[in-house]
Protein backbone atom coordinates (compact mmCIF):
# COMPACT_ATOMS: atom_id res chain seq x y z
CA UNK A 1 0.00 0.00 0.00
CA UNK A 2 1.46 3.39 -0.96
CA UNK A 3 1.51 6.23 1.58
CA UNK A 4 -0.25 8.53 -0.87
CA UNK A 5 -2.03 7.57 -4.05
CA UNK A 6 -3.38 9.93 -6.72
CA UNK A 7 -5.50 8.18 -9.34
CA UNK A 8 -6.55 10.13 -12.40
CA UNK A 9 -7.16 13.32 -10.42
CA UNK A 10 -8.71 16.22 -12.33
CA UNK A 11 -9.89 19.53 -11.01
CA UNK A 12 -11.86 22.16 -12.86
CA UNK A 13 -12.62 25.48 -11.20
CA UNK A 14 -15.84 26.83 -12.61
CA UNK A 15 -15.73 30.61 -12.75
CA UNK A 16 -18.47 32.97 -13.85
CA UNK A 17 -16.89 33.60 -17.23
CA UNK A 18 -14.60 30.67 -17.86
CA UNK A 19 -13.65 27.36 -16.33
CA UNK A 20 -10.04 26.68 -15.43
CA UNK A 21 -8.69 23.17 -15.60
CA UNK A 22 -6.15 23.18 -12.77
CA UNK A 23 -5.39 19.43 -12.84
CA UNK A 24 -5.80 17.02 -15.71
CA UNK A 25 -5.59 13.29 -15.04
CA UNK A 26 -2.82 13.29 -12.45
CA UNK A 27 -1.80 9.79 -11.33
CA UNK A 28 1.15 8.74 -9.18
CA UNK A 29 1.93 7.01 -5.91
CA UNK A 30 4.24 8.01 -3.09
CA UNK A 31 5.73 5.01 -1.30
CA UNK A 32 5.95 4.71 2.44
CA UNK A 33 9.08 6.30 3.84
CA UNK A 34 9.85 8.26 0.68
CA UNK A 35 11.05 11.87 0.58
CA UNK A 36 9.11 12.95 -2.48
CA UNK A 37 9.35 16.24 -4.37
CA UNK A 38 6.55 17.88 -6.29
CA UNK A 39 7.88 20.58 -8.59
CA UNK A 40 6.42 22.88 -11.16
CA UNK A 41 6.13 26.55 -12.06
CA UNK A 42 3.52 28.82 -10.49
CA UNK A 43 0.04 27.81 -11.61
CA UNK A 44 1.07 24.25 -12.47
CA UNK A 45 -1.42 22.82 -9.97
CA UNK A 46 0.85 21.82 -7.07
CA UNK A 47 -1.15 23.59 -4.39
CA UNK A 48 -4.45 22.38 -5.89
CA UNK A 49 -3.20 18.80 -5.72
CA UNK A 50 -2.12 19.24 -2.10
CA UNK A 51 -5.43 20.93 -1.24
CA UNK A 52 -7.30 17.91 -2.59
CA UNK A 53 -5.03 15.62 -0.56
CA UNK A 54 -5.76 17.64 2.60
CA UNK A 55 -9.51 17.86 1.99
CA UNK A 56 -9.36 21.65 1.46
CA UNK A 57 -10.57 21.16 -2.10
CA UNK A 58 -12.44 18.39 -3.86
CA UNK A 59 -11.34 16.66 -7.01
CA UNK A 60 -13.72 16.96 -9.96
CA UNK A 61 -12.86 13.38 -10.87
CA UNK A 62 -10.45 10.75 -9.59
CA UNK A 63 -9.47 9.30 -6.23
CA UNK A 64 -6.90 10.24 -3.61
CA UNK A 65 -5.87 7.99 -0.74
CA UNK A 66 -3.65 8.52 2.29
CA UNK A 67 -2.37 5.30 3.87
CA UNK A 68 -5.18 3.47 2.08
CA UNK A 69 -7.93 5.84 3.29
CA UNK A 70 -9.96 7.73 0.71
CA UNK A 71 -9.78 11.46 1.44
CA UNK A 72 -13.51 11.94 0.87
CA UNK A 73 -15.24 8.70 1.91
CA UNK A 74 -12.91 8.03 4.85
CA UNK A 75 -11.78 11.59 5.53
CA UNK A 76 -11.26 11.25 9.28
CA UNK A 77 -8.75 8.40 8.97
CA UNK A 78 -7.06 10.07 6.00
CA UNK A 79 -6.61 13.35 7.90
CA UNK A 80 -5.34 11.56 11.01
CA UNK A 81 -2.55 10.19 8.80
CA UNK A 82 -1.69 13.56 7.28
CA UNK A 83 0.16 16.62 8.57
CA UNK A 84 -0.03 19.67 6.31
CA UNK A 85 2.18 22.73 6.52
CA UNK A 86 0.20 25.31 4.54
CA UNK A 87 1.87 27.73 2.19
CA UNK A 88 0.18 30.85 3.59
CA UNK A 89 1.59 32.27 6.80
CA UNK A 90 -1.60 31.99 8.87
CA UNK A 91 -2.06 32.05 12.65
CA UNK A 92 -4.74 32.53 15.28
CA UNK A 93 -4.05 35.87 16.98
CA UNK A 94 -5.95 34.95 20.14
CA UNK A 95 -3.52 32.33 21.39
CA UNK A 96 0.06 31.71 22.49
CA UNK A 97 2.30 29.18 20.76
CA UNK A 98 1.67 26.50 23.37
CA UNK A 99 -2.08 27.14 23.40
CA UNK A 100 -2.19 26.83 19.61
CA UNK A 101 -0.35 23.51 19.75
CA UNK A 102 -2.52 22.15 22.58
CA UNK A 103 -5.69 23.15 20.73
CA UNK A 104 -4.43 21.55 17.52
CA UNK A 105 -3.65 18.34 19.47
CA UNK A 106 -7.15 18.35 20.89
CA UNK A 107 -8.73 18.54 17.43
CA UNK A 108 -7.01 15.23 16.71
CA UNK A 109 -8.35 13.72 19.93
CA UNK A 110 -5.06 14.00 21.82
CA UNK A 111 -4.90 15.10 25.43
CA UNK A 112 -1.75 15.48 27.54
CA UNK A 113 0.39 15.86 24.45
CA UNK A 114 2.87 18.19 26.17
CA UNK A 115 5.87 15.85 26.00
CA UNK A 116 5.66 15.76 22.22
CA UNK A 117 4.78 19.48 22.04
CA UNK A 118 7.92 20.26 24.07
CA UNK A 119 10.00 18.10 21.75
CA UNK A 120 8.59 19.93 18.74
CA UNK A 121 9.29 23.30 20.34
CA UNK A 122 12.90 22.36 21.10
CA UNK A 123 13.57 20.84 17.69
CA UNK A 124 12.13 23.80 15.84
CA UNK A 125 13.92 26.37 18.00
CA UNK A 126 10.71 27.64 19.58
CA UNK A 127 11.31 26.67 23.20
CA UNK A 128 11.73 30.26 24.42
CA UNK A 129 8.65 31.42 22.49
CA UNK A 130 6.21 28.87 23.95
CA UNK A 131 4.26 31.44 25.94
CA UNK A 132 4.47 34.29 23.43
CA UNK A 133 1.32 35.35 21.67
CA UNK A 134 1.28 34.41 18.01
CA UNK A 135 0.95 38.07 17.03
CA UNK A 136 4.28 38.87 18.67
CA UNK A 137 6.28 36.41 16.56
CA UNK A 138 8.34 37.23 13.48
CA UNK A 139 7.43 35.68 10.14
CA UNK A 140 10.09 32.99 10.46
CA UNK A 141 8.89 32.06 13.94
CA UNK A 142 5.28 31.86 12.75
CA UNK A 143 6.44 29.51 9.99
CA UNK A 144 8.04 27.25 12.61
CA UNK A 145 4.77 27.16 14.55
CA UNK A 146 2.97 26.12 11.37
CA UNK A 147 5.36 23.20 11.05
CA UNK A 148 4.83 22.25 14.71
CA UNK A 149 1.04 22.46 14.31
CA UNK A 150 1.19 20.07 11.36
CA UNK A 151 3.14 17.55 13.44
CA UNK A 152 1.22 17.53 16.76
CA UNK A 153 -0.49 14.23 15.97
CA UNK A 154 2.69 12.53 14.65
CA UNK A 155 1.25 11.97 11.18
CA UNK A 156 2.87 9.19 9.12
CA UNK A 157 2.64 11.45 6.04
CA UNK A 158 3.99 15.01 6.22
CA UNK A 159 3.21 17.52 3.48
CA UNK A 160 5.24 20.72 3.21
CA UNK A 161 3.88 23.23 0.70
CA UNK A 162 6.77 25.59 -0.03
CA UNK A 163 7.84 25.69 3.61
CA UNK A 164 11.00 27.71 3.00
CA UNK A 165 9.53 30.47 0.83
CA UNK A 166 10.96 33.68 2.24
CA UNK A 167 12.58 32.21 5.34
CA UNK A 168 16.11 32.70 6.56
CA UNK A 169 18.99 30.27 6.26
CA UNK A 170 18.88 29.33 9.94
CA UNK A 171 15.29 28.16 9.79
CA UNK A 172 15.90 26.25 6.60
CA UNK A 173 18.68 24.31 8.25
CA UNK A 174 16.71 23.73 11.47
CA UNK A 175 13.70 22.64 9.48
CA UNK A 176 15.52 20.32 7.12
CA UNK A 177 17.52 18.56 9.79
CA UNK A 178 14.32 17.93 11.74
CA UNK A 179 12.29 16.80 8.72
CA UNK A 180 15.15 14.56 7.57
CA UNK A 181 15.20 12.98 11.02
CA UNK A 182 11.44 12.33 10.88
CA UNK A 183 11.93 10.84 7.41
CA UNK A 184 14.66 8.51 8.75
CA UNK A 185 12.27 7.47 11.51
CA UNK A 186 9.81 6.33 8.84
CA UNK A 187 7.62 9.36 8.09
CA UNK A 188 6.77 9.88 4.43
CA UNK A 189 7.45 13.44 3.26
CA UNK A 190 5.89 15.26 0.32
CA UNK A 191 7.60 18.55 -0.46
CA UNK A 192 6.83 21.30 -2.91
CA UNK A 193 9.45 23.97 -3.22
CA UNK A 194 10.74 26.66 -5.53
CA UNK A 195 14.28 26.01 -4.35
CA UNK A 196 15.39 23.28 -6.68
CA UNK A 197 18.66 22.70 -4.87
CA UNK A 198 16.57 21.74 -1.82
CA UNK A 199 14.60 19.23 -3.84
CA UNK A 200 17.80 17.85 -5.37
CA UNK A 201 19.43 17.48 -1.97
CA UNK A 202 16.44 16.02 -0.12
CA UNK A 203 14.09 14.20 -2.46
CA UNK A 204 14.75 10.68 -3.64
CA UNK A 205 11.99 10.90 -6.22
CA UNK A 206 10.44 13.83 -8.03
CA UNK A 207 7.28 14.53 -9.99
CA UNK A 208 7.07 17.62 -12.17
CA UNK A 209 3.76 19.24 -12.94
CA UNK A 210 3.09 21.53 -15.87
CA UNK A 211 -0.31 23.02 -16.63
CA UNK A 212 -2.02 20.43 -14.47
CA UNK A 213 -0.28 17.39 -15.92
CA UNK A 214 2.58 15.19 -14.74
CA UNK A 215 5.37 15.76 -17.27
CA UNK A 216 8.14 13.94 -15.43
CA UNK A 217 8.25 11.35 -12.69
CA UNK A 218 11.42 9.55 -11.75
CA UNK A 219 14.17 9.09 -9.21
CA UNK A 220 16.07 12.34 -8.81
CA UNK A 221 19.29 10.62 -9.91
CA UNK A 222 17.66 9.34 -13.11
CA UNK A 223 16.23 12.75 -13.93
CA UNK A 224 19.68 14.25 -13.60
CA UNK A 225 21.28 11.48 -15.64
CA UNK A 226 18.65 11.36 -18.35
CA UNK A 227 19.05 14.89 -19.51
CA UNK A 228 21.78 17.10 -20.88
CA UNK A 229 24.24 16.56 -18.08
CA UNK A 230 26.97 19.06 -18.80
CA UNK A 231 26.69 22.74 -18.15
CA UNK A 232 28.73 25.56 -19.69
CA UNK A 233 28.83 28.81 -17.79
CA UNK A 234 30.64 31.94 -19.00
CA UNK A 235 30.50 35.72 -19.21
CA UNK A 236 30.25 37.78 -22.34
CA UNK A 237 29.26 41.21 -23.62
CA UNK A 238 28.40 40.15 -27.18
CA UNK A 239 25.02 39.00 -28.42
CA UNK A 240 24.73 35.22 -28.87
CA UNK A 241 24.50 33.67 -32.33
CA UNK A 242 20.98 32.68 -33.39
CA UNK A 243 21.92 28.98 -33.33
CA UNK A 244 22.48 28.90 -29.55
CA UNK A 245 20.46 31.89 -28.27
CA UNK A 246 17.10 30.06 -27.80
CA UNK A 247 18.53 27.39 -25.47
CA UNK A 248 20.69 29.74 -23.39
CA UNK A 249 19.87 30.95 -19.89
CA UNK A 250 21.08 34.54 -19.66
CA UNK A 251 21.39 36.48 -16.39
CA UNK A 252 23.00 39.84 -17.12
CA UNK A 253 26.45 39.03 -18.49
CA UNK A 254 26.28 35.41 -17.38
CA UNK A 255 25.29 32.80 -19.95
CA UNK A 256 24.50 29.15 -19.23
CA UNK A 257 24.26 26.45 -21.89
CA UNK A 258 23.71 22.72 -21.51
CA UNK A 259 25.34 19.96 -23.54
CA UNK A 260 24.93 16.19 -23.62
CA UNK A 261 28.59 15.30 -23.97
CA UNK A 262 32.07 16.58 -24.78
CA UNK A 263 31.43 16.64 -28.53
CA UNK A 264 28.46 18.92 -28.06
CA UNK A 265 30.59 21.16 -25.80
CA UNK A 266 33.14 21.47 -28.56
CA UNK A 267 30.59 22.29 -31.22
CA UNK A 268 28.90 24.89 -28.96
CA UNK A 269 32.23 26.61 -28.34
CA UNK A 270 32.94 26.54 -32.07
CA UNK A 271 29.56 28.13 -32.82
CA UNK A 272 30.24 30.85 -30.25
CA UNK A 273 33.70 31.54 -31.64
CA UNK A 274 32.27 31.61 -35.18
CA UNK A 275 29.63 34.10 -34.04
CA UNK A 276 32.31 36.45 -32.71
CA UNK A 277 31.45 35.89 -29.04
CA UNK A 278 34.28 36.62 -26.61
CA UNK A 279 33.93 33.90 -23.91
CA UNK A 280 35.26 34.95 -20.47
CA UNK A 281 35.59 32.95 -17.22
CA UNK A 282 34.40 29.70 -18.78
CA UNK A 283 33.35 26.97 -16.35
CA UNK A 284 32.21 23.50 -17.28
CA UNK A 285 30.21 21.53 -14.69
CA UNK A 286 27.47 19.03 -14.12
CA UNK A 287 23.88 20.14 -14.81
CA UNK A 288 21.70 20.44 -11.72
CA UNK A 289 18.00 19.96 -11.16
CA UNK A 290 17.30 23.51 -12.22
CA UNK A 291 18.57 22.71 -15.71
CA UNK A 292 16.51 19.54 -15.87
CA UNK A 293 13.50 21.48 -14.70
CA UNK A 294 13.92 24.19 -17.32
CA UNK A 295 14.52 21.68 -20.07
CA UNK A 296 11.34 19.79 -19.19
CA UNK A 297 9.26 22.92 -18.69
CA UNK A 298 10.43 24.44 -21.98
CA UNK A 299 9.52 21.30 -23.93
CA UNK A 300 6.25 22.14 -25.65
CA UNK A 301 5.14 18.57 -26.16
CA UNK A 302 4.57 16.04 -23.47
CA UNK A 303 7.52 13.71 -23.13
CA UNK A 304 6.03 10.22 -23.38
CA UNK A 305 9.30 8.43 -22.60
CA UNK A 306 9.44 10.12 -19.23
CA UNK A 307 5.72 10.02 -18.52
CA UNK A 308 5.78 6.29 -19.29
CA UNK A 309 7.80 5.74 -16.11
CA UNK A 310 4.73 6.81 -14.17
CA UNK B 1 -10.53 8.74 15.65
CA UNK B 2 -10.23 7.18 19.07
CA UNK B 3 -11.96 9.97 20.99
CA UNK B 4 -14.55 11.58 18.74
CA UNK B 5 -15.92 13.85 21.45
CA UNK B 6 -12.53 15.15 22.51
CA UNK B 7 -12.09 16.97 19.22
CA UNK B 8 -15.49 18.64 19.47
CA UNK B 9 -14.79 19.51 23.11
CA UNK B 10 -11.50 21.12 22.16
CA UNK B 11 -13.17 23.26 19.51
CA UNK B 12 -15.89 24.24 21.99
CA UNK B 13 -13.25 25.15 24.57
CA UNK B 14 -11.29 27.14 21.98
CA UNK B 15 -14.40 29.05 20.92
CA UNK B 16 -15.25 29.91 24.54
CA UNK B 17 -11.63 30.90 25.22
CA UNK B 18 -11.70 33.13 22.14
CA UNK B 19 -14.51 35.35 23.41
CA UNK B 20 -13.33 35.11 27.00
CA UNK B 21 -9.96 36.62 26.03
CA UNK B 22 -11.81 39.72 24.82
CA UNK B 23 -14.50 39.63 27.52
CA UNK B 24 -14.69 43.41 27.75
CA UNK B 25 -15.82 43.62 24.16
CA UNK B 26 -17.88 40.43 24.01
CA UNK B 27 -19.64 40.47 27.39
CA UNK B 28 -19.18 43.75 29.29
CA UNK B 29 -20.02 46.03 26.34
CA UNK B 30 -23.37 44.37 25.46
CA UNK B 31 -24.34 44.40 29.14
CA UNK B 32 -23.72 48.14 29.26
CA UNK B 33 -25.76 48.65 26.07
CA UNK B 34 -28.72 46.78 27.57
CA UNK B 35 -28.53 48.85 30.76
CA UNK B 36 -28.66 52.03 28.63
CA UNK B 37 -31.80 50.76 26.91
CA UNK B 38 -33.37 50.08 30.29
CA UNK B 39 -32.53 53.50 31.69
CA UNK B 40 -33.72 55.41 28.63
CA UNK B 41 -36.76 53.43 27.53
CA UNK B 42 -37.76 52.66 31.11
CA UNK B 43 -37.71 56.37 31.92
CA UNK B 44 -39.41 57.59 28.73
CA UNK B 45 -42.05 54.90 28.28
CA UNK B 46 -42.89 53.78 31.80
CA UNK B 47 -46.18 55.75 31.98
CA UNK B 48 -47.21 55.41 28.34
CA UNK B 49 -47.00 51.76 27.42
CA UNK B 50 -49.57 49.25 28.65
CA UNK B 51 -48.16 45.77 29.02
CA UNK B 52 -49.57 42.96 31.16
CA UNK B 53 -52.04 43.78 33.94
CA UNK B 54 -50.25 44.39 37.20
CA UNK B 55 -46.80 44.39 35.59
CA UNK B 56 -44.82 47.64 35.58
CA UNK B 57 -43.12 48.65 32.33
CA UNK B 58 -39.56 48.47 33.69
CA UNK B 59 -40.19 44.97 35.09
CA UNK B 60 -41.65 43.99 31.73
CA UNK B 61 -38.69 45.42 29.85
CA UNK B 62 -35.99 43.58 31.84
CA UNK B 63 -36.67 40.03 30.53
CA UNK B 64 -37.03 41.43 27.01
CA UNK B 65 -33.63 43.07 27.18
CA UNK B 66 -32.07 39.97 28.73
CA UNK B 67 -33.41 37.79 25.91
CA UNK B 68 -32.45 40.30 23.23
CA UNK B 69 -28.88 40.26 24.57
CA UNK B 70 -28.85 36.46 24.69
CA UNK B 71 -29.99 36.21 21.07
CA UNK B 72 -27.79 38.93 19.57
CA UNK B 73 -24.65 37.73 21.32
CA UNK B 74 -25.23 34.08 20.51
CA UNK B 75 -25.50 35.09 16.86
CA UNK B 76 -22.46 37.34 17.05
CA UNK B 77 -20.27 34.63 18.56
CA UNK B 78 -20.45 31.91 15.92
CA UNK B 79 -20.76 34.31 12.99
CA UNK B 80 -17.88 36.62 13.85
CA UNK B 81 -15.58 33.77 14.85
CA UNK B 82 -16.13 31.99 11.54
CA UNK B 83 -15.80 35.08 9.36
CA UNK B 84 -12.67 36.10 11.23
CA UNK B 85 -11.11 32.67 10.72
CA UNK B 86 -12.04 32.73 7.06
CA UNK B 87 -10.66 36.22 6.46
CA UNK B 88 -7.40 35.58 8.33
CA UNK B 89 -7.09 32.12 6.81
CA UNK B 90 -6.57 30.26 10.07
CA UNK B 91 -9.69 28.17 9.48
CA UNK B 92 -7.28 25.86 7.65
CA UNK B 93 -6.15 24.53 11.06
CA UNK B 94 -9.67 23.23 11.56
CA UNK B 95 -10.28 22.10 7.99
CA UNK B 96 -7.34 19.66 8.05
CA UNK B 97 -8.59 17.90 11.20
CA UNK B 98 -10.78 14.79 11.32
CA UNK B 99 -13.61 16.74 13.03
CA UNK B 100 -17.03 15.84 11.62
CA UNK B 101 -19.75 18.31 10.68
CA UNK B 102 -21.53 17.30 13.90
CA UNK B 103 -18.46 18.26 15.91
CA UNK B 104 -18.23 21.67 14.21
CA UNK B 105 -21.93 22.28 14.78
CA UNK B 106 -21.93 21.23 18.44
CA UNK B 107 -18.83 23.26 19.24
CA UNK B 108 -19.82 26.50 17.51
CA UNK B 109 -23.43 26.39 18.71
CA UNK B 110 -22.35 25.35 22.22
CA UNK B 111 -19.94 28.27 22.54
CA UNK B 112 -22.62 30.63 21.21
CA UNK B 113 -24.99 29.43 23.93
CA UNK B 114 -22.32 30.05 26.58
CA UNK B 115 -21.68 33.59 25.28
CA UNK B 116 -25.42 34.33 25.01
CA UNK B 117 -26.07 33.12 28.55
CA UNK B 118 -23.03 34.97 29.91
CA UNK B 119 -24.25 38.27 28.47
CA UNK B 120 -27.90 37.57 29.33
CA UNK B 121 -26.92 36.64 32.89
CA UNK B 122 -24.86 39.82 33.14
CA UNK B 123 -27.74 41.98 31.91
CA UNK B 124 -30.10 40.30 34.37
CA UNK B 125 -27.77 40.74 37.34
CA UNK B 126 -27.26 44.44 36.60
CA UNK B 127 -30.88 45.33 35.74
CA UNK B 128 -32.81 43.16 38.21
CA UNK B 129 -32.23 45.74 40.99
CA UNK B 130 -34.21 48.43 39.15
CA UNK B 131 -37.50 46.57 39.30
CA UNK B 132 -37.43 42.82 40.08
CA UNK B 133 -39.70 41.06 37.57
CA UNK B 134 -40.53 37.96 39.64
CA UNK B 135 -39.82 34.30 38.84
CA UNK B 136 -43.13 32.56 38.13
CA UNK B 137 -41.67 29.56 36.32
CA UNK B 138 -37.85 29.42 36.10
CA UNK B 139 -37.95 26.32 33.88
CA UNK B 140 -39.41 28.32 30.98
CA UNK B 141 -36.70 30.94 31.51
CA UNK B 142 -33.88 28.42 31.27
CA UNK B 143 -35.47 26.49 28.41
CA UNK B 144 -36.17 29.48 26.18
CA UNK B 145 -32.80 31.10 26.94
CA UNK B 146 -30.88 27.97 25.92
CA UNK B 147 -33.07 27.11 22.93
CA UNK B 148 -33.08 30.72 21.67
CA UNK B 149 -29.31 31.01 22.05
CA UNK B 150 -28.80 27.70 20.23
CA UNK B 151 -31.11 28.80 17.39
CA UNK B 152 -29.23 32.07 16.95
CA UNK B 153 -25.88 30.30 17.31
CA UNK B 154 -26.86 27.98 14.45
CA UNK B 155 -28.10 30.95 12.42
CA UNK B 156 -24.77 32.67 13.08
CA UNK B 157 -23.02 29.56 11.83
CA UNK B 158 -24.93 29.78 8.54
CA UNK B 159 -24.23 33.50 8.23
CA UNK B 160 -20.55 32.95 9.03
CA UNK B 161 -20.26 30.26 6.36
CA UNK B 162 -22.06 32.41 3.80
CA UNK B 163 -20.27 35.71 4.40
CA UNK B 164 -16.89 36.22 2.77
CA UNK B 165 -16.29 39.64 4.25
CA UNK B 166 -17.03 41.55 7.43
CA UNK B 167 -19.45 43.94 5.71
CA UNK B 168 -21.60 41.07 4.45
CA UNK B 169 -21.70 39.84 8.03
CA UNK B 170 -22.67 43.30 9.29
CA UNK B 171 -25.45 43.44 6.67
CA UNK B 172 -26.87 40.13 7.90
CA UNK B 173 -26.75 41.40 11.47
CA UNK B 174 -28.14 44.90 10.83
CA UNK B 175 -30.80 44.09 8.23
CA UNK B 176 -32.09 40.76 9.54
CA UNK B 177 -31.16 40.03 13.14
CA UNK B 178 -31.57 43.55 14.55
CA UNK B 179 -35.00 44.32 13.03
CA UNK B 180 -36.33 40.89 13.93
CA UNK B 181 -35.29 41.26 17.57
CA UNK B 182 -36.46 44.87 17.86
CA UNK B 183 -39.85 44.08 16.29
CA UNK B 184 -40.45 40.96 18.36
CA UNK B 185 -41.88 42.57 21.49
CA UNK B 186 -38.74 43.36 23.45
CA UNK B 187 -40.00 46.87 24.18
CA UNK B 188 -43.77 46.32 24.05
CA UNK B 189 -46.45 43.67 24.29
CA UNK B 190 -47.66 42.82 20.79
CA UNK B 191 -51.31 42.84 21.92
CA UNK B 192 -51.01 46.63 22.21
CA UNK B 193 -50.29 46.82 18.45
CA UNK B 194 -52.94 47.40 15.72
CA UNK B 195 -54.45 44.10 14.57
CA UNK B 196 -52.41 43.97 11.34
CA UNK B 197 -49.04 44.46 13.03
CA UNK B 198 -50.07 42.13 15.81
CA UNK B 199 -50.64 39.47 13.12
CA UNK B 200 -47.32 40.22 11.43
CA UNK B 201 -45.52 39.88 14.76
CA UNK B 202 -46.87 36.36 15.07
CA UNK B 203 -44.91 35.42 11.93
CA UNK B 204 -41.63 36.39 13.59
CA UNK B 205 -39.99 33.45 15.40
CA UNK B 206 -38.15 35.92 17.65
CA UNK B 207 -41.52 36.95 19.09
CA UNK B 208 -42.08 33.42 20.40
CA UNK B 209 -38.62 33.26 21.99
CA UNK B 210 -39.17 36.48 23.89
CA UNK B 211 -42.80 35.76 24.76
CA UNK B 212 -41.98 32.29 26.07
CA UNK B 213 -39.00 33.61 28.01
CA UNK B 214 -41.13 36.33 29.60
CA UNK B 215 -43.72 33.73 30.59
CA UNK B 216 -41.17 32.32 33.01
CA UNK B 217 -40.98 35.64 34.86
CA UNK B 218 -44.61 36.80 34.95
CA UNK B 219 -46.70 33.66 34.46
CA UNK B 220 -48.57 35.51 31.67
CA UNK B 221 -47.73 35.83 27.99
CA UNK B 222 -49.28 36.89 24.67
CA UNK B 223 -49.49 33.29 23.44
CA UNK B 224 -49.28 29.88 25.13
CA UNK B 225 -45.70 28.97 26.07
CA UNK B 226 -46.28 25.56 24.51
CA UNK B 227 -47.00 27.18 21.17
CA UNK B 228 -43.85 29.27 21.60
CA UNK B 229 -41.87 26.16 22.44
CA UNK B 230 -43.18 24.40 19.35
CA UNK B 231 -42.32 27.33 17.05
CA UNK B 232 -38.86 27.89 18.54
CA UNK B 233 -38.13 24.16 18.61
CA UNK B 234 -39.19 23.68 14.99
CA UNK B 235 -37.15 26.73 13.93
CA UNK B 236 -34.11 25.33 15.72
CA UNK B 237 -34.47 21.97 13.98
CA UNK B 238 -34.89 23.62 10.56
CA UNK B 239 -31.96 26.04 10.97
CA UNK B 240 -29.75 23.28 12.40
CA UNK B 241 -30.55 21.01 9.46
CA UNK B 242 -29.45 23.74 7.05
CA UNK B 243 -26.28 24.48 9.05
CA UNK B 244 -25.36 20.78 9.23
CA UNK B 245 -25.98 20.34 5.53
CA UNK B 246 -23.72 23.31 4.69
CA UNK B 247 -20.99 21.97 6.97
CA UNK B 248 -21.27 18.47 5.56
CA UNK B 249 -21.06 19.61 1.95
CA UNK B 250 -18.25 22.05 2.78
CA UNK B 251 -20.19 25.08 1.51
CA UNK B 252 -17.65 27.86 0.91
CA UNK B 253 -15.16 25.85 2.97
CA UNK B 254 -13.94 23.06 0.72
CA UNK B 255 -13.86 24.14 -2.90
Amino acid sequence: MPAVSFQNVSKTYRGERASVRALDGVSFDIRKGEFFGLLGPNGAGKTTLISILAGLARATTGQVQVMGHDVVADYAAARMALGIVPQELVFDPFFSVRESLRIQSGYFGLRRNDDWIDELLVNLGLADKADSNMRALSGGMKRRVLVAQALVHRPPVIVLDEPTAGVDVELRQTLWSFIARLNREGHTVLLTTHYLEEAEALCSRIAMLKRGEVVALDRTANLLAGTASTMLRFKTDQPLPAAVAPQARVTGRIVQLTARDATEVESLLATLRGGGVNVEDLEIGRADLEDVFLEIMQGETRRPEVAAVA
Amino acid sequence: MKHPFRGARTLFYKEVLRFWKIVFQTVAAPVLTAVMYLLIFGHVLSDRVQVFDGVGYTSFLIPGLVMMSVLQNAFANSSSSLVQSKVTGNLVFLLVTPLSHWAWFAAYVGASVVRGLAVGGGVFLVTVWFSPPGLANPLWIVLFAILGAALLGALGLIAGLWADKFDQMAAFQNFIIMPMTFLSGVFYSVHSLPAFWNGVSHLNPFFYMIDGFRRGFFGVSDVSPWLSLAVVGASFVAVSAIALHLLKTGYKLRH
